[in-house]
């Protein structure tokens, strides 16, 4: 029972590093590998918060996330656009958006080194437990859990229920066409990236508050966001969250009970597992 | 099309700007130029931060607060000349071949951490500059030391940091103050290995029975399950051979689970300020590598590196960084001026004053370092060490905060 909690919340954990970069991938169709740096700005954001005011980190979402979509929505307009433009097919875009993100990371690395210096920052908060079941468990991490469930709730609802996020399911299908039914698809992908840039920001709040940062880590979480995402089939939200907590189970049962040297070695080996059974991931769409 | 050039132009700048980093231009030719190689950005950009680049600010301050080195024909500014290496051996092979052969930097100052300092040793040995490591923790000294002339170690091997570890823990259990069965944990990787391994047979030797036996990845974002299982088997003493950030990982869980030992150990950052900012009144008592005595010299060092710096030094390797600089100011201003041959001869003929004591490098290794630290009141103190003479008591573990 305590493997399906601990499971659940490293899960949630999970699904909060891996929304952003599914909207930013699946919808607007950018490999944003510079995703892990926008999660670590919002950590840094945070625990300058924190550290400067003592209030609940929960408040730094309020400025955390329009700062983030403002700062995503310029770099769609200004970075990704051009590459949009001249792109004559998606896989050009895809090579494109890489190696133009992945410059763009360097650069985030660059300028949260300057302004937040390239030690540690962790802090302290909720680091106490909450028993369920007779267990404890980190009380951040359950909060973090109800934040990861309320925006993995927040998304599906907006993408599946109102008329926007119709508009940016179907440009994930199929831009041209969506473009024939009066579907503004440079703004519905803009609108996509940065809400997928806020959301990561957002993920690193809510992170911050039981991970150690520094400016460097981007990388590793780039990287975990990408297998989830790919895992849960790239085209649908409910895959990468899906995706997410059945990987956050499967690590902790292996760590649990078998040897927690042994967790990378499962993930690997279970995404290598379902992407030979099912290659468009759990609940990807067969070749879009 | 003009934009195009502009971009063209603006981007060929940058680049061409991007080569090397000074802090000052040195047009004047009097100025002293040491070379400073470390990660700025990569996995170990973050330890450098603390204990590396800022100790080399702090003294080029000082020297150059009190006029600049003094050699025989006068007072010489010194300037630093940084390079980030990204924590990519080959990197820091580069930048130290550029410092010696383009930059012809007077004096390269060591690199940071154990495999680079190892890569860098034939380069310096072959310009004749001394490698005067310090995070360079290796078993291997003795053949390092034959090999190169040049090199010299301030810090102790891997094996003298478990041993040091667990005699502390021996030594309680003996007391009766504490059982005999211990959990340990460690990072898969280097140095966690390293010390995994070699405190194995010292656990045995000294008569523990280790419970709990395990690894875990580099980067583990959820440490709940080790913590829950070592808790399970009942211990009496926690040892975990870890990192910067599951060493914080670690605190935080046996916090949050309650893992009442009596002795608590994490290896590498519980002598970081951080750790004590972090958890407050739930790092008393914890045990880590490094450590330090409380005097007021070393009060006046720590108060000096934030001044100056910006950042609060750690109290493991700040301590012994500007110790070394002392070390090296001395030899170049007692040889008058900057010989290299004549500075390693001076370093290896000498004893030194500095913030630590009185050191002394004779034979290329400083047998005189501090291996264990303990969290008292707000202070990293040393419990433990080799070479010196008074340590602090070791305290039981009553609570978590």
């Amino acid at each position: 029972m305590e493997i399906i909690i601990i499971g659940l919340l490293l899960g949630a954990t999970y699904a909060l590093m891996a929304m952003g970069l599914q909207l930013q991938y699946g919808v607007a169709r950018i490999m944003n590998l510079a995703n892990g740096e926008m999660l670590i700005a919002g950590a840094f954001g945070t625990f300058w918060f924190y550290t400067a005011s003592n209030a609940s980190p929960f408040y730094a979402l309020i400025f955390v996330i329009p700062l983030a979509f403002a700062a995503n929505w310029a770099i769609y307009r200004v970075l990704i656009v051009p590459l949009v433009r001249r792109a004559r097919n998606q896989g050009q875009l895809e090579v494109d958006c890489i190696l133009a993100t992945f410059g763009l990371s360097f650069i985030l690395v660059g300028i949260l080194l300057a302004v937040f210096g390239g030690e540690y920052l962790s802090y302290s908060y909720l680091a106490r437990p909450i028993f369920i079941l007779g267990e404890p468990y980190g009380l951040n991490r359950v909060a973090a859990f109800i934040g990861s469930i309320a925006l993995c709730l927040g998304l599906y609802l907006w993408l599946h229920r109102t008329r926007a996020g119709l508009a940016l399911r179907a440009v994930s299908v199929n831009p041209a066409a969506a473009g024939l039914v009066s579907i503004n698809v440079t703004r519905a992908s803009a609108l996509a990236f940065a809400l997928g840039g806020a959301v990561t920001a957002a993920g690193g709040v809510l992170l911050s508050m039981f991970l150690t940062f520094d400016a460097s880590l981007g990388v590793v979480f780039t990287l975990k966001a990408l297998i989830i995402v790919i895992l849960g089939g790239v085209s649908d939200i409910r895959g990468t969250i899906l995706a997410a907590f059945i990987l956050g189970l499967a690590e902790t049962t292996v760590a649990s009970l078998v040897d927690p040297g042994l967790t990378l070695a499962a993930a690997y080996l279970l995404f290598m597992a379902i992407l030979l059974m099912r290659p468009e991931g759990l609940l990807g769409r067969r070749s879009s | 099309m003009r934009r195009r050039e502009l971009l063209k132009y603006g981007a060929a700048t940058a680049v061409a700007g991007s080569f090397g980093h000074r802090i000052a231009r040195a047009a004047d030719p009097s100025v002293i130029k040491f070379g400073v190689v470390g990660p700025k950005t990569g996995p170990l950009a973050p330890g450098a931060a603390v204990t590396h680049f800022p100790n080399f600010k702090l003294w080029a301050y000082e020297v150059n607060q009190r006029g600049g080195l003094k050699l025989k024909d006068g007072l010489h500014k010194v300037e630093l000349i940084e390079y980030d290496d990204r924590t990519q051996p080959p990197e820091t092979i580069k930048a130290v071949e550029r410092l010696a052969t383009v930059d012809k930097v007077d004096f390269i100052m060591p690199v940071y951490a154990t495999g680079f300092n190892l890569a860098v040793a034939p380069i310096y040995a072959k310009y004749n500059y001394p490698l005067v490591t310090q995070a360079c923790v290796t078993d291997q000294m003795d053949q390092l030391i034959k090999r190169y002339p040049n090199i010299f170690f301030v810090q102790g091997s891997t094996t003298s940091y478990a041993q040091a570890a667990i005699d502390i823990l021996k030594k309680l259990k003996d007391d009766k103050q504490i059982g005999n069965k211990v959990a340990v944990v460690n990072v898969a990787d280097d140095f966690g290995i390293e010390l995994a391994n070699a405190g194995r047979p010292i656990f045995k030797k000294a008569g523990f029975d280790i419970v709990y036996d395990k690894s875990y990845p580099l980067g583990t974002q959820d440490l709940a399950p080790v913590v829950k299982a070592a808790k399970a088997a009942n211990p009496d003493a926690f040892v975990a051979w870890s990192y910067p950030p599951d060493t914080f990982g670690l605190a935080e869980q046996a916090k949050i689970e309650g893992l009442n030992v009596k002795a608590y150990y994490s290896a590498v950052a519980t002598a970081f300020p951080g750790f004590a900012q972090k958890f407050g009144p739930a790092a008393e008592n914890v045990l880590g590598a490094g450590g330090i005595k409380d005097t007021p010299e070393i009060r006046a060092y720590y108060k000096a590196h934030k001044e100056v710096t910006g950042v609060d030094a750690d109290y493991w390797g700040s301590p012994f960084y500007y110790s070394l600089l002392q070390m090296i100011t001395q030899s170049i201003e007692g040889v008058g001026s900057m010989d290299l041959k004549a500075i390693t001869a001076y370093l290896k003929n000498n004893k030194f004053k500095t913030i630590v004591g009185e050191l002394d490098v004779r034979n290329q290794r400083l047998d005189k370092f501090y291996t264990v630290g303990q969290w008292q009141n707000g202070f990293f103190n040393a419990v433990a060490g080799v070479g010196f003479t008074d340590y602090s008591p070791v305290k039981l573990k009553t609570s978590w905060g």
